[in-house]
């Protein structure tokens, strides 16, 4: 595990909120996401996880509250430059390709950067997801898994320094489980990718994470080291996620 | 009863002959009507594919009044068309009455193009307005985080709808090719300028000109057979996926 306690945050939000429609569904006092670290973020459906992840992405601002990331703070109404939104890329629960061939979708981000030789890149994340056989095959005809093993190959190569993931293994089998994991945890370790993982399964959180949030009704509840979430949480509310006693 | 339909069978097997020796009179009018029919297509396309895009994906000030005119437009009879455009193009209409060389007089192809152009643009954008509002809206969110300016992010909705895109595009051609009324009216059906399949047809016909009329028709079926060829096997494959 990364020692990255002492580094600049890679994000720091600090009173940052979002409504949708007069209903305020975030409302994030502070958070800090280090360089290099992989931040599990759990919490019921509804609490507001994938509306931070796209605050994060830059795909939607705040509606108030800053975002600092790496140079730069942003606020609900600074336009966030396209070098620097290039720097994040999420993969979602539902891979949605591109109606080519894998080969394609994976190059996808780099024909956006208008990068002509990263055919290299493209072939190494297909092997690393271990899809090199179906390169050729139009993304369409996937299993899930697989699809989803694209998604990710096609988030790797454009080299984010951030990559979020959204219950990106929700409804797979365990050995495409087994192969995101060991994707997410090789792009972390070997390339100090840093990644916040949304996710409902504990044991994932445990074997990915180095830190665990718990998000309730878009707020945070607790953030701390992934042994002391689990094992010596401080909040009433964590223990009771950490037991599975949480109903939702 | 007996004379029609030995006119009939006469005329077809004439057509037929006239078809096979590549008639000149008949070349001619063909290549007109392509010529007029397509130019017409490719800037119906260049102002429709744009408009079914931005209706499809913006969300801006008059869109729903646009919708609503741009489906006035595709249920618009055509020689209603013709005739705006002919008061349009007119010496002393708006239009005509500017005397710009960017302005076509009335009797020509030019004049022809605007009044099919007219008619197609608003088939080509509501057909790809539907097509763009076919594609998985969560897909725009994941193209653009993968790094898609707005720009790139429209251009790959479109190619996602691809075939859509080009069902649109082809009804638009089989709404003008077949066209007879506007064309009459702001072309005239003058012989060796303004005459297209459609009008000789109706020409043809009325001087008794069977096997001619006949030959025009079997090549303007063979047309618009051939489009909805093209269009049900582009149809099939969206089914398929
Ligand atoms: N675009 C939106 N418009 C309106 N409400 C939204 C929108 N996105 C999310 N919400 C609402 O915000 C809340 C949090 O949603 P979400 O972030 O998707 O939660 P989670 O990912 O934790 O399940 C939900 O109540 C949801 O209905
Ligand atoms: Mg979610």
């Amino acid at each position: 595990m990364n020692n990255t306690a002492s580094s600049v945050p890679c994000y720091a939000l600090e009173a940052v909120t979002k409504t949708y429609g007069g209903r305020r569904v975030l409302d994030i006092a502070g958070l800090e996401v280090r360089p290099g670290e992989v931040l599990a973020l759990v919490g019921p459906s509804g609490s507001g996880k994938s509306t931070l992840l796209r605050l994060l992405n830059f795909l939607e601002p705040p509606t108030s509250g800053r975002i600092r990331f790496m140079d730069g703070d942003y606020g609900p109404d600074q336009p966030v430059p396209l070098a620097v939104r290039r720097r994040v890329t999420t993969v979602a629960q539902r891979p949605i390709l591109l109606n080519r061939s894998v080969w394609a979708n994976i190059r996808f981000g780099l024909g956006l950067r208008g990068e002509r030789d990263g055919d290299g890149r493209v072939d190494a994340a297909l092997a690393q997801v271990g899809l090199a056989a179906l390169a050729r095959q139009p993304a369409r005809t996937l299993s899930g898994g697989e699809a989803q093993r694209v998604a990710l190959a096609r988030a790797m190569v454009i080299e984010p320094d951030v990559l979020l993931l959204d219950e990106p293994t929700a409804n797979l089998d365990p050995y495409n489980v087994g192969v995101i994991e060991d994707t997410v945890r090789t792009l972390n370790r070997d390339r100090g990718m840093t990644a916040m993982l949304v996710t409902h399964n504990v044991f994932q959180a445990r074997r990915l994470a180095h830190r665990v949030a718990l998000i309730l009704e878009g707020r945070l509840v607790e953030v701390a080291d992934v042994h002391v979430f689990f094992e010596a949480p401080r909040d009433p509310r964590t223990a009771a996620f950490v037991r599975g006693e949480m109903v939702y | 009863m007996e004379k029609s339909i030995n006119t009939f069978w006469q005329g077809l097997v004439e057509a037929i002959r006239l078809i096979g020796n590549g008639d000149s009179g008949l070349v001619e009018i063909v290549v007109l009507s392509l010529r007029v029919s397509g130019l017409a297509l490719l800037l119906s396309t260049l102002i429709g594919v744009p408009l079914g895009a931005a209706l499809g994906l913006g969300r801006f000030i008059g869109r729903k009044l646009v919708i609503a005119l741009m489906y006035t437009g595709m249920g618009f009879p055509p020689v209603v068309v013709g005739l705006f455009v002919y008061l349009l193009l007119s010496r002393s209409g708006p239009l005509g009455s500017l005397d710009s060389p960017l302005v076509p007089p009335l009797f020509t192809p030019g004049a022809m193009v605007i009044a099919q152009c007219i008619i197609a643009f608003p088939l080509v954008a509501g057909f790809t307005m539907a097509a763009v509002m076919g594609v998985d809206p969560q897909l725009r969110q994941q193209v653009q985080s993968l790094g898609a300016t707005a720009w790139q992010t429209t251009l790959t909705v479109l190619a996602e709808a691809r075939i859509g895109v080009m069902v649109a595009i082809i009804a638009g051609f089989g709404g003008i090719i077949s066209e007879v009324g506007a064309v009459m009216l702001v072309g005239g059906n003058i012989e060796g300028r303004t005459r297209v399949l459609t009008t000789a047809i109706v020409l043809e016909t009325r001087q008794g000109n069977f096997e001619l009329a006949m030959a025009l028709g079997l090549i303007l079926l063979g047309i618009a057979f051939f489009i909805n060829v093209i269009m049900l096997r582009l149809q099939g494959k969206t089914f398929d996926s």
